[in-house]
């Protein structure tokens, strides 16, 4: 059997972990900062979403999907909610939803004007392109021990890990389609003397637009495949009692989560399609 | 006639190092080489011409003659390698942004060959797209587009979206568009090449009717001889990015420069492109209603014809007299006035040749063509049209 050379072996775990500790070290207090920021929005959605009576939220589903859908699937969709507050979970529910709502808005606020950028350039992009693919394969305990160190226990790392693995579509998706705008509709904006602003607001952004949607609907997606994974460093809601469940051997109680999180996914999965779709023009 | 726009020396060749290509040409390497050894592309090599002020000026080439790489440059959509272009007296490769934009906002506009149409607007938006970047509020850039609609017939479309109606309204939307920032120069590449014949024929009449309204410098791309021809007031004709002979249709049908331009001309239908003011001749008799029957026949004698047109001191034509009519006439003592015969045929200026084909085999007299005032400004032999059927 053959062996790699012992003595060419590279530490870099070493400098990796220097890093960290030097960040924190440095920058703890602008860590501190972006964490008090993060908890103050997820606060300001937490109080948003209970605000709304569970009844409300019911005829609020049922309206919406009929308008998007049809009635079939509002009654469906709102019957599914009623069952997880018949679960028990309402409220583990809400927590979940704000966490990934936050996270959703985080990723798109960054996210699509990133993409933007990998669109208007050829060398951001091919930068890029790697840093998203690691994005999405790398394990994420790899990097939710660090986040815990940088941001604490709590929602706050639980979000962060969510938009590294929620932010790669919807940029990937914006590039994609503001790359996909036929050329002459391009040089016809240009032609008229728009600017580069005017024709990316006018134009480009618009043309995308479905694209962009599929993109956020990605996006919501994989911050809900994330709930466990939050829940482990501390995050409430739906995740932690699917934790909790496996923790005591409760089958049933994790089939009950477990159940309500694909309730969930499916719902916001079909609403934001539908949602998307209409933003299409006439083919 | 002014002027309005003048290219000089324009070269665009498209590739990482275009600037060190230019010498290579200087040296004389043509574009096959510059390509296989270089990897550059020769779009289009020391092009020059002039056009004139409300002309329509037609580049004709096949493809990969460098025709679009031209009309390209002439708003900037391409960089230009080398040359100039002069648009009332400022070259334009030398503008700043600002006036760039300024340019493009004000004097120029263009029609594409897919139509280039924003799916996502409404056609009322879409032609009223470059007001809008102009800055025109909302409520006159509506009035503005609604007025080029009507022009360009598109009534009642405002509202659609470009992708539910034809291909040929589709490119009056382009149209519409383009005219609607009311520019001086309109460029128009290949504008209906995607279109299908029929509604191909009734674009190109409907934009010569628009242009005799209008009065734009129009430059019109096709690598189509007949449109070309049908078309333009002077054709230029491109090979391999350079401008193989230029002038008006009848100049490039009399005098072919070569064999290249020879084999184009051969494909031509002329009786499509030729009016009968291009085929009339100044008749070698005529008579006013003042001269006698003996002047009358004298002339048709002297002609070696037998019958002759009749004016009347403002050239207006009042009939014609057979050598028959004429000399009973003259046994009976009538004037000439009684003897008028009506029985001919006659056609506008702008009558195409083979429009005319079916007159000339219907009368047995020459065809006199007149203008809107009745007066006679050539006549057509009934030979002229019908040989060409052979």
């Amino acid at each position: 059997m053959n062996y790699f050379p012992e003595n060419l072996r590279i530490n870099i775990g070493k400098y990796i972990d220097q890093a960290i500790e030097w960040l924190m070290q440095n920058f703890g207090g602008i860590f501190d900062g972006i964490s008090a920021g993060i908890i103050w929005f997820l606060r300001q959605i937490e109080i948003l979403m209970f605000f709304v009576p569970w009844w409300a939220v019911l005829i609020l589903i049922f309206l919406i999907t009929w308008r998007v859908i049809n009635a079939k699937a509002a009654l469906a969709y709102s019957l599914m909610f009623f069952l997880v507050g018949c679960f028990g979970l309402w409220e583990s529910m809400i927590l979940t939803l704000s966490i990934v709502l936050s996270s959703v808005i985080f990723s798109m606020v960054i996210g699509i004007p990133l993409g933007i950028l990998m669109a208007a350039s050829d060398r951001f992009n091919s930068y890029t392109r790697p840093i998203l693919d690691a994005m999405q394969t790398m394990p994420s305990f790899v990097y939710l021990i660090p986040a815990l160190l940088l941001f604490g226990m709590g929602k706050v790392p639980a979000v962060f890990a969510t938009m590294i693995y929620a932010i790669p579509p919807v940029m990937r998706l914006t590039d994609l389609g503001i790359r996909n705008v036929p050329k002459e509709m391009i040089e016809a904006a240009h032609s008229f003397g728009s600017s580069n602003l005017q024709t990316l607001i006018k134009i480009q952004l618009p043309q995308a637009l479905p694209t962009i949607m599929a993109g956020i609907n990605q996006t919501i997606m994989m911050a809900l495949s994330m709930v466990v994974i939050a829940s482990m460093i501390g995050a409430r809601g739906l995740g932690l009692d699917v934790l909790q469940a496996i923790q005591h051997i409760d089958i049933g109680k994790g089939f009950e989560a477990g159940i309500c999180i694909v309730f969930l996914a499916i719902i916001i999965d079909r609403l934001t399609q539908s949602i998307g779709a209409r933003f299409k023009y006439p083919k | 006639m002014t002027v309005k726009l003048n290219v000089e020396g324009l070269t665009k060749i498209f590739g990482r190092n275009p600037r060190a290509m230019l010498e290579k040409l200087e040296q004389g390497l043509t574009k096959d080489t510059i390509l296989k050894e270089f990897g550059h592309t020769v779009g289009i090599n020391q092009v020059s011409l002039e056009v004139n002020e409300g002309e329509i000026f037609v580049i004709m080439g096949l493809s990969g003659s460098g025709k679009s790489t031209l009309i390209r440059c002439l708003n900037l959509l391409n960089r230009p390698t080398a040359g100039k272009i002069m648009v009332d007296g400022e070259d334009i490769v030398k503008y700043d942004g600002k006036r760039l934009k300024a340019y493009r906002q004000h004097k120029v506009a263009m029609v594409f060959q897919h139509f280039g149409l924003f799916t996502h607007r409404k056609v009322i938006d879409n032609v009223a797209y470059g007001l809008e970047v102009r800055g025109i509020s909302p409520a006159e850039r509506r009035e503005l587009a609604q007025k080029v609609i009507d022009i360009v017939g598109l009534n009642g479309w405002e509202e659609m979206y470009p992708n539910e109606l034809s291909g040929g309204m589709q490119q009056r939307v382009g149209l519409a568009r383009a005219l609607a920032t009311d520019p001086e120069i309109l460029l128009m590449d290949e504008p209906f090449s995607a279109l299908d014949p029929l509604i191909r024929r009734e674009m190109q009449q409907e934009l010569l009717d628009i242009q005799a309204r209008l009065k734009k410098t129009i430059i019109f791309i096709s690598h189509d001889i007949n449109e070309a021809f049908k078309l333009g007031d002077r054709v230029a004709i491109m090979k391999d990015g350079v401008v193989e002979q230029m002038g008006t249709p009848d100049e490039i049908l009399a005098k072919p420069k070569n064999d290249y331009i020879k084999k184009f001309v051969q494909d031509i239908d002329r009786s499509k492109i030729l009016q009968a003011k291009n085929i009339m001749i100044r008749p070698n008799a005529l008579v006013s209603l003042k001269d006698g029957l003996k002047v009358a026949i004298k002339e048709m004698e002297q002609a070696g014809i037998s019958s002759i047109f009749v004016l009347d001191h403002e050239r207006r034509l009042q009939g014609l007299v057979t050598i028959d009519d004429a000399i009973k006439a003259l046994k009976e003592h009538k004037p000439i006035k009684d003897i008028l015969q009506h029985t001919y045929s006659t056609t506008a200026p702008e009558t195409y040749m083979n429009e005319l084909i079916q007159i000339a085999t219907e009368t047995k007299y020459p065809i006199a063509v007149i203008d809107n005032d009745q007066k006679l400004l050539g006549i057509i032999a009934r030979v002229t049209v019908l040989s060409n059927l052979v």
